[in-house]
């Protein structure tokens, strides 16, 4: 994985919202309170009301005509000089990491590139790009994070949930063990080879659950969805909910209170 | 492969990947030992790398590899001629069968009845001790590890620990029945009769078989990284020496070599260096008193030369054999080295295993990975291992008309369904309308969302629909 | 057409035509410049975790060390070589102190079940060190054979402190390894180990279970 250096650009006016799928129909509240948390910085949100998927699933199960069809769909609706950010590390990576892969020797290729270049992991742009400065509101509380493994190591964002958590001062962060081992997610892989996800997401639930806390935060969906649904199945004491909608809620009035 | 396979050796099938993987993950031993070695060698391998630039020196990795198979056919050719300036016989096999027939004419020419062998896994690729023995040659493990898998009649289960399967009572007992061994927990006992058993072996075996690490085509240097000193034994003790090495491990400097080593080491094991690092560049001289009196050298392409052609697929054959893909890998943590039924389990092998065995024999390896990409991140010279999944993927279903598939036994994990469910997917995803239309309407119905859906529920809850998808809510918002 | 040509033509013919030669920069082996005494430290630092052992020793006592070391061991021989001036010290010196002195200087053929059952310890120079990780270059040959440091059970090597080296890339530039190489060149760098059953360390499975290192400064 050979990544060119990040250049963070200066805080923009406006930015692209890009919301992903599984935000779109799952957890749109993770959706809602990124946009607040940008609005709140001070930065106009554009939603293009056309965005559908970012082709990652055809993608990786191997259907690249197809995961191309759905992305090309994708690139004429960021027409402005904006960043576009995304509330996922998966998606975000498909999009920053394949797409100019996955356009090479068409005519999309210059295309592909340029929007390539301009998406961010939308923590990572609160962060790095915002300077986001989170005044917490809440109860004191114990949370675990886990970073996706596209966040981790196709966006190389795993600094960044730990520095934002942080930031709110009645929030004890506590890691898990080998917090960097994937859930066992990875998209159709779960329902494809579902004995050997089912044993990764079993020992990522257990390792949640050892460190006393009731709650973790997560900067994917599909991550979220596996994790927590597992716990749920199995009667594990743990919730998880997007890191958005944490970082949304804890700043908010009191604590815990979502929209 | 030009003409039919003279021996079957152990047939495995490679198709038969989840039952194993099921069994695997159902022996709470299997997991106990691969999740607990794992661990001890993930660990291990970042304290070795404190203090270096690894970034660095990953990258130097990564291009010494890359400039050497860049140069490859003159690499190959300037160290066929180092090595027979200094000595050494260089044979040429197009697959794993003509190797293991050079091996056999070389023993039929010194009448050998009983090989010595030093870790090899090209030798493993060859299937060359079942080869051997049909011969009529004993051909007999040095290495601990190879020497317990051998006694068992199993197959390595990690490139760099073939026997990591297996716990000490396991072994214990195995030695027993088949060496006569007393029963002990004592693991250094243990290590002492089997070093017994086989200092006799070594001192009366014909032919020493080895593989190779580095072969350097500036000095003709054979080289060899080991801990326990079987390697040395085999390529000095007995009066020929047969190294067997596949053709992308020749390089072109020692200088290459000391960046390599380096990087292998710690990559495999954590250690700073193995205990020895043997440097072969001849045949015992006339003067000397000790050494074989024959050193040949088999390189062997069996698929190489197909990898060779496509520039991404040559990634491929920049591995160095350090095994730590595997060691940092969720999936064979947990499933190990015999559930992929492949020489070389884990992700290498995922990556390797289909140009040597066939898409179609090989069609469900690309596929066992969460692509997390830990395999790609401790890669010492950098192979992008999950992307080379993906293309494997693309190719296993003929997934890309721009490119078309290259790989033997392209398209055998095809189906019509499955094609077709990928198309209306797409259809719905390019259509941003009927995509809205479909996720508005499946919200509003979300009571009639059913509670199961398939293999994903046997482990876990159905994520639930919102109410309103984040399309609506944004369109409420006038945004 | 032979295999060779075969697979050269299939290697040089390559469908995806010439490949770009990548730069190397080998700027990352190189390390600080360490004093000899921060070499000597590390040298043994790094031996002394994989189970060896380092004697600081001059050229007046290193005899006596040894004798000391050979005893506390019960060694009954000592296999030296003939011409280094190690084997010619210790044979002049005719001191009663050291076990049975034995020369390497027939082909194995002729002594070989003795090599493997009788020696109890051999004595061999290097032609340096490696400080960064712990290692000993040695170039056998006619007066020290390849199985010297290999069949007895107890290795003993002597290193001068200013052969040490800093990293294997500064040693094999400095003796010049690329105008050609021995037939057999070694780096050794601890007692032969083995961690094939249960990841547990266990010593001297097929080579020596000691090696100690005499350090001369």
């Amino acid at each position: 994985m050979v990544d060119p250096i990040k250049v963070y650009p200066a805080k923009p006016a406006k930015v692209y919202f890009y919301g992903t799928c599984l935000v779109d129909m799952f957890y749109p509240d993770a959706g809602i309170a990124g946009v607040e948390l940008l609005e709140r910085e001070g930065i106009e949100v554009l939603f293009p009301q056309n965005q559908t998927c970012c082709g990652q699933p055809a993608y990786t199960s191997g259907y690249h005509d197809q995961a191309r069809s759905v992305a090309r769909a994708q690139l004429d609706l960021f027409p402005g000089d904006w960043p576009i950010v995304v509330p996922s590390g998966s998606c975000g990576g498909m999009m920053r990491k394949h797409y100019p892969d996955l356009f090479k020797d068409t005519t999309e290729e210059v295309k592909a590139a340029e929007v390539a270049g301009r998406v961010w992991e939308l923590t990572d742009f609160l962060l790095n790009v915002c300077h986001i400065k989170l005044e917490d509101l809440g109860e004191p509380t114990t949370v675990a994070m886990h970073t996706s493994c596209s966040a981790r190591r196709e966006m190389g964002v795993a600094e960044v949930g730990p520095k934002l958590l942080g930031q709110l001062k009645n929030v004890n962060l506590v890691e898990q063990v080998r917090p960097e081992e994937c859930c066992g997610f990875g998209g159709t892989f779960a329902v494809r080879h579902p004995e050997i996800s089912g044993a990764m997401v079993s020992e990522k639930v257990d390792a949640l659950v050892d460190t006393g806390t009731k709650q973790f935060v997560t900067t994917d969906c599909g991550c979220l969805m596996n994790i927590a649904g597992y716990a749920e199945k199995n009667q594990k004491p743990v919730e998880g909910q997007h890191i958005l909608s944490f970082l949304w809620a804890r700043t908010q009035s009191k604590g815990g209170q979502q929209s | 492969m030009s003409e039919t396979a003279e021996h079957t050796g152990h047939h495995i099938d490679v198709k038969e990947f989840h039952p194993r993987a099921q069994a695997a993950i159902h022996d709470p031993k299997i997991r106990k030992n691969f999740r607990s070695a794992m661990d001890g060698l993930m660990s291990k391998r970042k304290t070795a790398f404190e203090g270096w630039d690894l970034e660095t020196l990953r990258d130097l990795g990564a291009n010494v590899r890359l400039r050497a198979l860049a140069n490859l056919p003159d690499l190959l050719e300037q160290l066929e001629k180092k090595l027979t300036e200094n000595g050494i016989k260089v044979h040429w096999a197009v697959d794993g069968d003509e190797a293991c027939r050079i091996v056999r004419d070389i023993c039929k020419a010194r009448d050998a009845k009983t090989v010595i062998k030093g870790k090899s896994m090209v030798s493993e690729e060859m299937e060359l001790n079942h080869y051997l023995e049909e011969q009529g040659i004993e051909a007999l493990e040095s290495d601990l590890g190879e020497y317990i898998v051998q006694l068992a009649d199993e197959t390595p289960s990690h490139i760099i620990m073939p026997a990591i399967h297996k716990n000490t009572g396991e072994i214990s007992q195995l030695l027993h029945d088949k060496t006569g061994t007393d029963l002990s927990n004592d693991v250094e006992y243990l290590t002492a009769s089997a070093r017994l058993q086989l200092r006799e072996k070594f001192m009366n075996a014909d032919v020493g078989v080895s593989g190779v690490n580095f072969a350097v085509a500036e000095t003709g240097t054979l080289c060899l990284v080991e801990n326990e000193g079987n390697g040395r034994m085999t390529t000095t003790v007995p009066k020929c020496h047969i190294a067997v090495t596949g053709i992308e491990k020749v390089v072109s400097s020692m200088e290459d070599v000391s960046a390599l080593l380096a990087l292998l080491t710690r990559s495999a094991t954590g250690q700073h260096i193995t205990t020895y690092f043997n440097m072969i560049s001849g045949p015992r001289k006339a003067e000397e008193l000790d050494g074989p009196e024959e050193v040949h050298l088999v390189l062997v392409d069996n698929g190489r030369s197909s990898i060779y052609q496509d520039d991404e697929l040559l990634d491929t054959l920049r591995c160095i054999r350090c095994g730590a893909c595997m060691n940092h890998c969720p999936v064979y943590t947990r499933v190990g080295g015999h559930a992929y039924g492949t020489t070389y389990p884990g992700p290498i092998g995922k990556i390797l295993m289909p140009h040597l065995i066939g898409l179609d024999e090989g069609r469900h390896l690309p596929s066992a990975s969460s692509l997390c990409g830990a395999c790609g991140e401790v890669c010492p010279v950098k192979i992008p291992i999950p992307d080379l999944l993906v293309r494997l993927r693309q190719e296993s279903v003929d997934g890309d008309k721009l490119h078309p598939a290259k790989v033997r036994g392209h398209g055998a994990k095809r189906s019509s369904m499955e094609a077709m469910i990928w198309k209306g997917w797409a259809w719905m995803h390019a259509s941003p309308g009927i995509y809205r239309f479909g996720t508005g309407a499946a919200s509003k119905f979300r009571a009639l969302q059913p509670s199961k859906a398939g293999a994903w529920t046997d482990y876990r809850t159905a994520p639930k629909l919102a109410a309103k998808t984040l399309h609506q809510r944004m369109k409420e918002r006038g945004q | 057409m032979s295999s060779r040509e075969t697979i050269l033509q299939r290697l040089r013919n390559r469908t995806g035509g010439e490949l770009t030669v990548p730069e190397c920069d080998f700027s990352v082996l190189v390390r600080d410049d360490w004093s000899t005494k921060e070499r000597i430290e590390r040298f043994e630092k790094m031996i002394e975790s994989v189970h060896g052992e380092v004697h600081h020793c001059t050229e007046d006592m290193w005899m006596d060390r040894l004798a000391e070391l050979l005893n506390t061991r019960g060694a009954r021989n000592l296999l030296i070589p003939k011409q280094h001036e190690i084997g010619q010290a210790l044979r002049d010196a005719g001191r009663d102190d050291l076990p049975e002195l034995l020369i390497y200087d027939e082909p194995i053929e002729s002594w070989q079940a003795h090599l493997f059952n009788e020696v109890d310890a051999s004595i061999t120079s290097t032609r340096g060190g490696i400080a960064e990780t712990g290692s000993l270059i040695l170039w056998p040959n006619n007066d020290e054979p390849r199985l010297m440091s290999l069949v007895p059970p107890v290795h003993i090597a002597v290193l001068k402190a200013s052969e040490l080296y800093t990293t294997f890339h500064e040693a094999m530039k400095a003796q010049n390894w690329a105008a050609g190489m021995p037939t057999n060149a070694l780096l050794i760098s601890g007692p032969s180990k083995t961690a094939d059953i249960e990841q547990t360390l266990a010593y001297g499975v097929h080579g020596p279970k000691e090696l100690i290192v005499l350090i001369i400064e």
